[in-house]
Order: structure tokens, then sequence, then C-alpha cells
């Protein structure tokens, strides 16, 4: 203590859901909070996971918790989406995935066939992504402490390649491509979540992208620039998080951002944009222009595409870090997802 | 009619149209609207859209950059939750911290700063038991899926909300159901328009109506505008295209001299409004004194549960504090932002000390505030 006063909390009198929103304000959190205590030259680096240098050999390390509610939606449920979730933070950096942890905090009373299902899944996402659960741990909550289930994997993953994938090696004319339509994970939920019966033809598209992030490395080599994938928060935040560590601006085009007619549609009634919901299953990739069609061609000859397109360049830092051409024809700032995802009211 | 009902039936009539037909649309009538501002005298000509889904629709589409620099756009007090007054805020907040008590309500409310810098998501945060719904009908369910708790509705919003509110107030009396009321915060558009353009300097000569609220009321309400202030209006759907097509309706009466009340929305409003969700809402509701933030009490203006109702009254059930003088817990402009005094680039805390996530009013709260759209979608000046 200094002065008397308790140790500083930055700005933040209180936690509040905002601050685990993927937006403005869980990277305020994660400034004040966190970077102010545990600040290290990896840390700072603020990617999807941590590259490490070990004796020689180059490793990728993430952790993430997985809390969906939700327990079982369409299209995925909360094992599966722990195991890719983590898999594709590894995959953002271009490493084959070799190692999981699996950690468990469940509730008293939860049913132990949900729990069966859930490890289903958990093992069968883990097989067809090629990785081993390696270690694991349980804890039990009384009922009414924790929520059903809530879930940890971290990953360790081999970087096979020479040069870092990050987004501070994005030049301007790089072209900006993602792999599949956005919005199709926080869309199911939110209208699962909310039981509207708006859920008709909504699906997760939670699935790993490791295979695909590789096969870009693999043939394109340094032309690929950076990956990252826009789960909480959306394309939108993510765009705008990686066009501020590139010192750079990006421009998209409305038009060209693939969004699925289900979740259009939702959005449109819950007044919701699909740039700020969040996706499990899509990879944004920074590309040399040169080296976009090709890598247009890679993303649609594998099964986790679906149906990929560039939606933009990077150019000289402007005023504002992203600013796309509206479907109309306008333009406007794209800014970082402020808040959770809330519907409007008139 | 539910707003949320009513917008999928708006939306899906539209998202039918060819998106290319749209930008084709759009690129016609802005040189149309370019074309015809020079036949209009004085620059810049100011326009207010009334309701913040037009507000938050100009910014997302970037309709700004596509218009000539000599019109201007301010927004209008059409946000229901930025109106909302300071008082109703507090009592709403201080409710929620009463033992056995849920405070249901859209999202948008949750983060608006009550006059101590609580706010219902702190309280929640703290404790209280606040849900975020979607419909009133939702907080309806969760009234009979929870029947130890009492369910209190917190109901904000113009004429579009206020017929399902009265609906849902009914379905609970039909039922008899004993732990469900009803905060009502409702305000009626009509008389706060004549507050604002009965003021002295009024620089407005164009206002685009709100669709949706014009789909209840119909467009008599509004012949006063011109009639009696000589305000051009136009009725305007929410795309694109139909709020061009509103201003381009505005700059024409404005050029001929005429100014009248144009319904360039005819396919989702009648000129007489919608008579049942009408008699629906005055089933329930009567007309009273209602305090709107930056306007002052505007008599008349608001919705009161009618007495044979009262028992789905939360005015009447709990403690309530009645309407309190406005007080600001800080310098925050909202008051002049909803009446288009002042843009939010004009208050010393936007983008500052007052952004989405720590807001310091409610127009930077409500997702169709004025300020959360400049801070979201601003910055671009093509």
């Amino acid at each position: 203590m200094k002065n008397g006063l308790g140790p500083s909390g930055g700005s933040i009198d209180m936690v509040l859901l905002d601050h685990g929103s993927g937006g403005l304000a869980s990277s305020r959190l994660i400034k004040e909070m966190f970077l102010a205590r545990l600040s290290n030259p990896i840390l700072d680096e603020l990617e999807d996971s941590a590259e490490l240098h070990l004796e020689g050999i180059r490793v990728a390390f993430s952790t993430d918790s997985y809390v969906v509610d939700p327990i079982f939606f369409p299209g995925g449920d909360i094992g599966e989406l722990a195991v890719n979730g983590t898999i594709n933070d590894l995959a953002m950096k271009g490493a084959e995935p070799v190692a999981l942890s699996l950690g468990l905090i469940l509730e008293e009373g939860f049913p132990g066939q949900d729990l069966a299902r859930i490890m289903d899944s958990v093992a069968r996402s883990a097989r067809q992504a090629g990785v081993s659960v390696v270690t694991g741990d349980t804890k039990v909550v009384p009922r009414g402490k924790a929520d059903k289930i809530f879930i940890n994997t971290s990953g360790l993953g081999l970087l096979l390649h020479d040069f870092p994938l990050t987004a501070s090696r994005i030049r301007p004319s790089d072209l900006i491509l993602i792999s599949g339509t956005v919005g199709d994970h926080g869309a199911t939920i939110m209208t699962r979540r909310e039981g509207l019966g708006l859920d008709g033809g909504l699906s997760s598209d939670t699935r790993p992208l490791h295979r695909m992030a590789r096969a870009l490395v693999d043939e394109l080599g340094p032309e690929v620039r950076a990956f990252r994938d826009p789960t909480r928060g959306g394309l939108a935040t993510s765009l705008v998080e990686m066009a501020h560590k590139a010192g750079l601006s990006f421009e998209i085009r409305e038009e060209a951002i693939p969004v699925r007619d289900e979740v259009a549609q939702v959005c449109e009634i819950l007044g919701l944009d699909p740039l700020y919901l969040a996706n499990e299953g899509k990879m944004i990739a920074v590309v040399s222009q040169d080296a976009a069609a090709r890598a247009l061609e890679i993303m649609e000859s594998m099964p986790e595409s679906d149906g990929p397109a560039v939606i933009g360049r990077a150019v000289e830092r402007g005023v504002v870090p992203v600013v796309m051409e509206t479907a109309v024809g306008g333009r406007r700032a794209v800014e970082m997802l402020t808040g959770e995802p809330l519907p409007r009211i008139c | 009619m539910p707003s949320l009902v009513s917008s999928a039936v708006f939306s899906s009539s539209i998202s039918s149209m060819d998106k290319m037909d749209r930008r084709e649309r759009v690129r016609l009538l802005a040189s149309a609207i370019e074309r015809e501002l020079p036949n209009v005298e004085g620059r810049p000509v100011t326009i207010m859209e009334v309701c913040g889904t037009h507000t938050m629709s100009i910014f997302r589409h970037g309709l700004r950059g596509l218009l000539p620099p000599g019109i201007k756009l301010i927004s209008g007090p059409g946000c229901p939750v930025c109106v909302t007054s300071q008082s109703q805020i507090d009592a709403a907040i201080a409710l929620s911290q009463l033992p056995g008590i849920t405070v249901a309500t859209f999202g948008d409310m949750l983060r608006v700063p009550g006059s101590s810098g609580l706010s219902l998501a702190k309280a929640k945060a703290q404790g209280a038991d606040v849900r975020m719904v979607y419909s009133p009908f939702d907080a309806l369910a969760l009234a009979r899926r929870e029947p130890w708790r009492k369910v209190c509705f917190l109901a904000v919003g113009f004429e579009t909300t206020a017929p399902v509110v009265a609906a849902t107030i009914r379905a609970a009396a039909r039922v008899g159901l004993e732990n469900f009321t009803v905060f009502s915060c409702h305000k009626t558009m009509p008389k706060a328009l004549e507050t604002l353009f009965s003021a002295e300097d009024v620089r407005v000569r164009g206002l685009l109506c709100p669709g949706h609220v014009s789909s209840i009321i119909g467009e008599g309400p509004y012949r006063f505008l011109p009639e009696s202030y000589g305000i051009s209006c136009a009725i305007a759907g929410f795309e694109a295209d139909e709020i061009l097509l509103g201003i381009l309706s505005l700059l024409r009466q404005m050029a001929s001299g005429r100014p009248r009340v144009e319904n360039c929305y005819p396919r989702a409003v009648s000129p007489g409004g919608n008579p049942r969700a009408i008699a629906e809402m005055e089933a329930v509701f009567k007309a009273a004194d209602a305090l709107w933030r930056g306007l002052g009490n505007i008599p008349g203006s608001g919705l009161e549960i009618r007495d044979e109702f009262s028992a789905y009254d939360a005015a009447s059930r709990f403690d309530l504090s009645p309407p309190a003088p406005e007080k600001r817990a800080s310098s925050c402009i909202c008051g002049q932002v909803i009446t288009g005094k002042a843009s939010p680039a004009d208050c010393r805390l936007f983008s500052r000390a007052c952004t989405p996530s720590d807001p310091q009013g409610p127009c930077m709260v409500s997702s169709e505030g004025a300020c959360a759209a400049w801070f979201k979608y601003g910055g671009v000046r093509p």
C-alpha cells in the first residue's frame, strides 16, 4: 500500500459484465488491472497466444475459459468450444497444436449425463483436431456458486515456421481476408439464451482452424502477415485491434463481408450488428496483395472455410483505424465493441 | 403492435429488395438532394431527425458524407432511454435494491448512470436482481415462472412500445397475476415536439418524423407543426434510401414555401395510424405530466396507468419518489443534445470522460443515443 491507499484498480471500481465482453471495457481491465502488474515483453504483445523460445524450440502457449450459456446449442456445446477455442488461439500464430490441459469447475448437482455428453464432445473434438488432453483438474463448488459447468483449457503448439505472424508485419496495400460468414456463433447463442424462438436455421460455427492456418503459412510463407480469430467483440473489434497494432488504417467494404441471411435477419430484429457478434470458427488473414488470390483459393479448398472473401485492405494510417464503405456507398468509422451487445428498444 | 414485431415486419419487406438496387437508389436520391438544395433559401438548412433509430441508421450507413455540406442534421428527443428523467432512473435503481424485487427492462436501461453514480448494471453486480428482457411479455413470463419474485417491468418508450406494454398489463390482469407490476416511464411525442418548436431560438426547419411511432399515431398529430410553426415534416422509414427520400421531401417543401406533413413511408404508415394499437394504449394508460431530460416537465406528455389497473402500477404498489426537479451529477450536456441545441462534440466529456463503456449520460448509453452514434461511427469526414 502506498500513501495509505488501497491497491489501485485504475478507473475500475467494480467488475461489470461489460468487462468480459471482449470490447473496449475488456481492454481497459486488461491494461489497468493485469498489464499494470504483470507486464513483460511476451504478455505485452497481447496476442491470441504467447510465443516462447525454449532451448531453441519455438512454441505457442495459450489459455482460455469457457462459460457459455446455454451449454448445449445448435452446432456444438461447451466441450467442443473449449477444445476448438484454444486450438484456434494457437492456430492464429500458425502453430501446430500438440497438447491441451482441461480444467473443470462443476456445480454440485450437475447431471452426470450432461457431463458425459460434454466429455464425449471434448474427446471427439480433440481427436478430430489431432491433439491430446495431457493434464487436467476438477473442482466441484456448492450449488448456486457456479452455473452448471465452467471449463478452462490451455494449449501448447509447435511453431514450425521461422517468422512471426503478427499485425505489426502488416504493410500498406496488404489485403484482408475472412474465411467465411460472420456472426453465426453470436447470433445462435443470443437467440438461444433469450429463448426468442428466432433461432430457425442458426447454428454455431465452432471448428478448429489450425489446418487452414498451417496450409496458408506452408505455401505462402512470410507473405502471410497475421491471423486473428474474431471471437468476442466480433470482426469489428479484431480489425480495430489489428490496425492499431499495425500502426495503419484498414479500409473495408460492407458489401464484401459475408453474412448468412438468418444472421442478418436476427440482427435486424434485435438491433444487433453482425460485425460485433462472436465467431468461433472464422479467421481474419492479412496477406500481401500478390498472395491474396492464392490465399483465397487455399481457403476455398478447405472444409473449414465457409464462403471466404477479401473484405478490405491496409492503407497508411488515417484519422481512424478502420473505415468502412457502407453497402449504400457511404463511409463511416468502425469502432471496437463497447459493452455487451444490447438490443435496441424501439 | 410490438416494436420488435413491427420492425421485423418492416425489414422483411425490405430485405427482398436487391442490394445493388438500393445502392443505386441512394446514389440517385443523393444527387436529387444536391440539385434541390440551391432552390432552398438560407444555409445551412437544419433538419432534425426526431428518432434515435434514424440517428443510428444515418450514421451506420454513412449518410452524412453523402449529403451536400449545406444540410445540417441534428438529433432530436426520440431516444426513449435518453429522455427518461434522472429522477425516474434513480427511482428504478432504488426499487431494484428492495428485497424480493426483480427489475426487468430493456438492455440499454441497465447502464444509465443514476445521480449517485450507481446504475442498474452496478446494482446488479452488487446483488440486486436486474434482468434484461427484449419485450414486456418476457417480463410477464418471468413473473409467472418465478412467482416468489415481485417482478417490475421498467417501461420506457413512445407510442410504439406503449401498446405492447398495455397488452402485457391486460394479459396479467386476465390471469390475475399478483407479482407483476409496470413502472411506466412512457412518453408521447407530439407534445414534446410542440415544446421544442414553440421555443424562441428554433433553427430547425424540417423534421424527419419517426416511421414506427407514426405507424401507431398516423399523420394527424404532426399537422400543427407546419400549420403553427412553419416546420416541414416528412414521415420516413429507416433504410438509407428511405431517409434520403424524407430529406428530399423536406427540401422540396421548403423550396416551394409550403410546409406540410408528407408521408414518405406509406407502406407502413396509414394516415390514421393504427386504431387498434391506440385503443389498446388508451384502455390501460391515461395522459399525465412527464418530466423529460432536457425539456423539463411537459403537461400531458406521459402515460400513467389507469386506476382500474392500479394493481399493476409500480407507482401505486411501491414507494417511487415523485418526480423531483432534475439534478445533474456532472457537466454532461445530454439535455442540450436531445433538444438539438448542441452536438455531442460540443460536450467537454465526449470521448474523454464519457465513452460507451463508461457513460456519463444516457445519450452515450443508449444504442440509439446521439452521443453513442457519434462515438461509434463518427470520426470520418470523407
